[in-house]
């Protein structure tokens, strides 16, 4: 389904990825985990498009999307939540699930919103009971749920996750991760990049640890659940 | 000094005030058009109004276009303008920071200062009123019939707009930008394409003020940047951000001005309209209509 060959990436002159390639097949959550500044986010942003200083290719289904802007890659079926929620806080609920179908607007399709967004509350009642809050309100598991919610009310076929667990606490974030399990049994592909390695690598079909902007171990989740240096560096054992 | 006569010079003072303010109103709207959608204050929105007075001068003066169509292509002349500001300025600022992209707009103010000084020189011009100039009697007081122009205009477009921010999803989708342009990207929003229509959109707003105002007020090539500062005015009283703000903040300051003028002295009416909004800023930053919560989640 996704494809990425020998992704470099800059800030300015930084070089924030060297050489990352790796592959997603439908179905799947994969997970990315590593330090802090191993590249994780930078990753998820040259897939989404935010990210526009890069070589190398970016394949999805078949075509390339290395170049495409963040608000046309989008359209093929990538929705990015991004670190640190980053809603429309000065939005209500409701307004910041209708933006996440813009795209159904644009084509012409306005009526398949509201029935995105009860898909959406059946997911997440607490944003229901919440639909007339302003985003910036919410409390941060809430604002967590809102940017899962507004990301796939588009339907996408891959969602790109990063650090939804960061900042919240225990509870809500089994709670968040089971949904993250649940869109994936419907048939949502997921790219899950994650400081708490524990939580992804159980979740994930196939996993990759970064450092440095590299790729420097894969495997399944449980193969790198039983890796030493893993358990070491991110498991803390 | 008898009741009757001090009622009609009081109302004579009020009717100059909400018109005054009507326009600086206009203004405010403009500013936050602009504000909804990138959270910078375009201080070359004065120069849109003196713009729209004085291209209307040259279709319907020079050229002899009727009214209606002279109105529209003024309209499209200055958003065209609007366009250029946003495709030539905004965007070729290498580091856009809200700061950055201020002072751009300051720059603008004055280069366009400068280009209509060149092509008008500095005498000012007037346009017919569109009703006539025969004055309506209220209540002893006297009324401009294009004073009822500007007011009824005002509120269409105010009506207009705040339905447009408020309720349709493109409208929603500009004040997304505003909030978080990365996160409005990736929902699929062309952010740059919104920031073309709010230049576009403030610029046409300011034009139709122009062209209202100058059958009474006259127009000048150096009449923007007072006018800028008049609407940041009201726009801070109001509330940045808000429509119904905007119209209060703007038909306050006319009448702040007027009843000054007419009681204490003309010299006085910038000083007292600045100073309420002075005391606002001090008791209630987020101005009349603002609300202090979203106020908190915005840059300034």
């Amino acid at each position: 389904m996704l494809s990425i060959e020998g992704l470099c990436a800059y800030y300015g002159d930084l070089e924030v990825l060297n050489n990352v390639s790796l592959t997603l097949k439908q179905g799947q959550i994969v997970s990315i985990i590593g330090a802090n500044g191993a590249g994780k986010s930078s990753f998820l942003k040259c897939i989404s498009g935010l990210i526009s200083k890069k070589t190398g290719r970016v394949i999805f289904e078949g075509n390339s999307i290395t170049n495409f802007s963040a608000n046309s890659i989008v359209k093929k079926g990538i929705s990015h939540v991004l670190e640190g929620r980053q809603l429309f806080n000065h939005l209500d609920v409701i307004d910041n699930l209708n933006l996440g179908a813009y795209l159904f607007f644009k084509r012409g399709n306005s009526g398949l919103i509201s029935q995105r967004r009860d898909e959406v509350f059946d997911l997440f009642p607490i944003l229901k009971e919440r639909s007339r809050q302003i985003a910036g309100t919410l409390s941060g598991g809430e604002q967590q749920m809102l940017a899962i919610g507004r990301a796939i009310m588009s339907t996408p076929k891959l969602l790109l996750l990063d650090e939804p667990s960061l900042g919240l606490a225990p509870l809500i974030v089994s709670n968040i991760f089971s949904i993250i399990e649940n869109l994936n049994q419907k048939g949502t592909t997921i790219l899950l990049v994650e400081q708490n390695a524990n939580l992804a690598l159980g979740i994930s079909d196939f996993s990759y640890v970064f450092e440095s902007g590299r790729i420097k171990l894969q495997g399944t989740g449980q193969e790198l659940l039983g890796n030493e240096d893993v358990k070491k560096a991110y498991l803390g054992h | 000094m008898d009741s009757a006569f001090f009622f009609t010079y009081f109302l004579q003072f009020v009717i100059s005030g909400i018109t005054i303010g009507s326009i600086y109103a206009m203004v405010a709207v403009g500013f936050n058009i602009i504000y909804n959608v990138t959270e910078i204050i375009n201080f070359a929105q004065g120069e849109f109004v003196m713009l729209g007075g004085l291209i209307m001068v040259i279709f319907y003066n020079k050229l002899d276009l009727p009214i209606l169509i002279a109105f529209l292509m003024t309209v499209i002349v200055v958003a065209m303008i609007g366009l250029l500001i946003d495709q030539i300025v905004i965007k070729s600022i290498k580091q856009p920071t809200v700061l950055t992209l201020i002072i751009g707009t300051i720059a603008t103010s004055i280069l366009l200062k400068g280009a209509a000084m060149f092509i008008w020189g500095k005498n000012p011009y007037d346009l017919p009123a569109f009703s006539g100039r025969e004055a309506i009697n209220f209540f002893g007081a006297v009324i401009q019939p294009q004073a009822l122009w500007v007011i009824g205009i005002l509120v269409v477009v105010v009506g207009l707009l705040s339905f447009f921010f408020e309720k349709s999803i493109i409208g929603k989708a500009m004040r997304a930008c505003s909030d978080n342009q990365d996160a409005a990207l990736l929902v699929g929003i062309s952010v740059k394409r919104m920031i073309l229509l709010s230049f576009a959109l403030s610029a046409a707003i300011g034009a139709v003020a122009g062209v209202i105002v100058t059958p009474i007020a006259l127009m000048e090539y150096d009449r923007g940047a007072m006018l800028a500062v008049k609407g940041f005015a009201a726009l801070i009283l109001g509330g940045l951000g808000s429509f119904p703000g905007a119209v209060i903040g703007g038909l306050l300051l006319g009448l702040i001005e007027a009843l000054v003028a007419g009681y204490i002295s003309s010299g006085y009416k910038d000083a007292f309209a600045l100073a309420v909004l002075l005391i606002l800023l001090f008791v209630r930053p987020h101005g009349i209509l603002g609300n202090p919560t979203v106020a908190k989640f915005k840059k300034f």
